[in-house]
């Protein structure tokens, strides 16, 4: 139930996150979710895609600081307190999510978030546990 | 005015007997006290009671900044620590200070040459001195002190920073003659400019900028924006601190105390003397220091020595403004930083080697250090905390190991550009060493 995200450092200056996605776009890899985290000088660029591995090799020979990071993937049906579930069970759990963001699929009719957190395995157990409906990595990669 | 005109303006032919008289005590307190001295005589055959001669001293050996580091701390002391009343000290090049020491005679001794310096910038006892170089381990504070004490002046050991204080204080207590970095004058100009206050307006007569290289070009910018005469001063805590040189009110290159030390310019590849009027490596001997002497100590310094007779009457040798280094040190607000502590503090933080780059800039008048560090697998991190983490850690090692505040940046890889493969580690776009010699 684990999820490949690539992490990329980029310098916070014009068209950095422009080459990153004509170098995957040319590799015919697909963004299936991204999210930046920036300060004033630098940002990390977090990516879902369509084929993780190839994607890390392509950024990395670009000579990009790229590297794999294990995050959860949740489909949380798309309605006012869908989300509040999931973060409710892991809060109980005292579980510390160090970033998160969403986004929604081509149904529509769910939306889907990624989850980084301190405790992976823990985090997987609780949710399944509960009857949160966890995707696998390669279900991601297809969305 | 000439603070002792019996040695500064002393007959060149006497001032070189008196060199010789105390080049050949400081010799027979070196072998005598130093083991370091003595087994470098032994091992060259050198009897220090065969030098009759000045010019002989060129065969005798140089001290190195390596040598001072080997013997860190106290080992090259020729005085028992009962005798010795101060330590200062500067950073080394691997995180190993250059401390020296300082006896009772030592310390009168700096306080004498310091009122020369401050002589000539026209300092009398009715005179009000701010010292606004860092009191401390660094020999800038009290160096200045003991001299402006020495004449009667009355000092204001304000010592560095809070400018909008040392402005207060420049105004209200009617300061005649300031002490500082020539970047650190230059900055309080500004800051006065923006507070509305005039210097031009105060009581600012002359001033003794040093422990920084700076350029003719600065000098009269800040002539004209202090409204007072700019005076360069040499010093260097290996020799005594501020007081190995200083220039006169003719501004024609910088008087060396030689009763006290004496000067040579040397090649600093083939180590031969060079003649009058070439540039060269400054060497020091110190002829009087008891706690602390250095026989041909190395500064790294590149300079020339003019002997021609100045109109103030000193007969004093006069050097030129400092005109670069020898080696890659560079001096931060008046810090001597050298690029492989740098490079000491990235390797024991990320566990590899970093490609970095150092870049020294000059702006409103002050330096800035900033740190590019080309972010690399092995420190990156997905998470902006732990990265802005590591950019602090950088942050704050670099201010304990150098005494300065540095800004990092994280960059991407092969940011910084390399030549060769090799990556030129400092960037220095202040052009502080002047283009043109002088005097």
């Amino acid at each position: 139930m684990k999820v490949k995200q690539i992490s990329v450092f980029l310098e916070n200056k014009s068209g950095r996150l422009a080459k990153v996605a004509r170098v995957l776009g040319e590799q015919g890899i697909n963004i299936r979710a991204l999210s930046i985290a920036d300060t004033t000088d630098f940002g990390i660029l977090r990516l879902i895609v369509s084929d993780p591995d190839r994607a890390l090799a392509t950024l990395k020979a670009e000579g990009m600081t790229v590297s794999p990071t294990e995050v959860i993937a949740v489909r949380i049906p798309d309605r006012p307190g869908g989300l509040a579930g999931a973060l409710g069970l892991l809060e109980e759990a005292g579980i510390n999510i160090e970033y998160m963001y969403a986004f929604v699929t081509k149904a529509a009719d769910d939306a889907v978030v990624v989850f980084r957190v301190e405790d992976l395995d823990r985090a997987i157990s609780i949710l399944a546990e509960k009857g949160i409906n966890l995707l696998a990595g390669e279900e991601v990669y297809r969305l | 005015m000439i603070w002792n005109p019996e040695y500064e303006s002393m007959p060149r032919r006497e001032l070189e007997a008196l060199q010789l008289e105390r080049l050949r005590r400081l010799l027979a307190r070196l072998a005598e006290r130093v083991p370091f001295y003595r087994e470098r005589f032994a091992a060259q055959k050198i009897t220090p009671e065969k030098i009759r001669d000045l010019a002989q001293l060129q065969e005798l050996p140089f001290t190195t900044k390596d040598d001072l580091r080997e013997n860190y701390p106290f080992g090259l002391f020729a005085a028992p620590m009962d005798e010795v009343v101060r330590i200062h000290a500067s950073s080394g090049t691997t995180g190993k200070m250059t401390v020296v020491g300082y006896t009772k005679n030592d310390v009168a001794i700096w306080a004498e040459v310091m009122a020369r310096t401050l002589s000539c910038a026209g300092a009398t006892a009715k005179d009000v001195i701010q010292v606004a170089y860092g009191y401390g381990l660094f020999t800038g504070g009290l160096g200045v002190h003991y001299g402006a004490e020495r004449i009667g002046a009355t000092v204001v050991p304000i010592s560095g920073g809070n400018t909008k204080r040392q402005l207060t204080v420049m105004r209200d207590f009617g300061t005649t003659i300031l002490a500082c970095t020539p970047s650190y004058a230059l900055y309080m100009a500004e800051t006065a400019r923006e507070e509305g206050m005039d210097l031009r307006g105060l009581r600012l007569k002359a001033g003794v900028f040093g422990a920084e290289p700076w350029s003719e070009e600065m000098r009269r910018e800040i002539q004209e924006k202090l409204g007072l005469l700019a005076i360069d001063i040499y010093g260097l805590s290996e020799i005594i601190g501020p007081g190995v040189a200083s220039e006169c009110e003719c501004q024609n290159g910088l008087h060396v105390n030689e009763d006290h030390f004496l000067v040579e310019v040397i090649d600093p590849v083939t180590g031969q003397r060079l003649p009058y009027g070439e540039k060269g490596e400054l060497v020091f001997t110190t002829l009087t220091k008891e706690a602390f002497p250095l026989l041909r100590y190395r500064t790294r310094d590149i300079g020339i020595l003019y002997p021609e007779p100045c109109p103030c009457g000193r007969t004093l040798i006069r050097m030129s403004r400092i005109l670069g280094r020898t080696d890659d040190m560079l001096i931060i607000r008046g810090v001597n930083v050298f690029p492989s502590q740098i490079e000491a503090v990235l390797l024991a933080i990320g566990g590899v080697e970093p490609h970095y780059q150092i870049i020294v800039d000059r702006e409103r008048n002050l330096d800035e250090l900033e740190i590019w560090v080309e972010v690399s697998e092995g420190i990156f991190s997905d998470e902006v905390k732990r990265l802005e983490e590591l950019e602090r850690k950088i942050r704050v090692e670099i201010e304990s190991t150098l005494g300065i505040h540095a800004r990092v940046k994280l960059v991407e890889p092969k940011t910084i550009a390399r030549r060769e493969g090799k990556a030129k580690r400092v960037i220095d776009r202040r052009e502080v060493y002047a283009v043109r010699p002088g005097p």
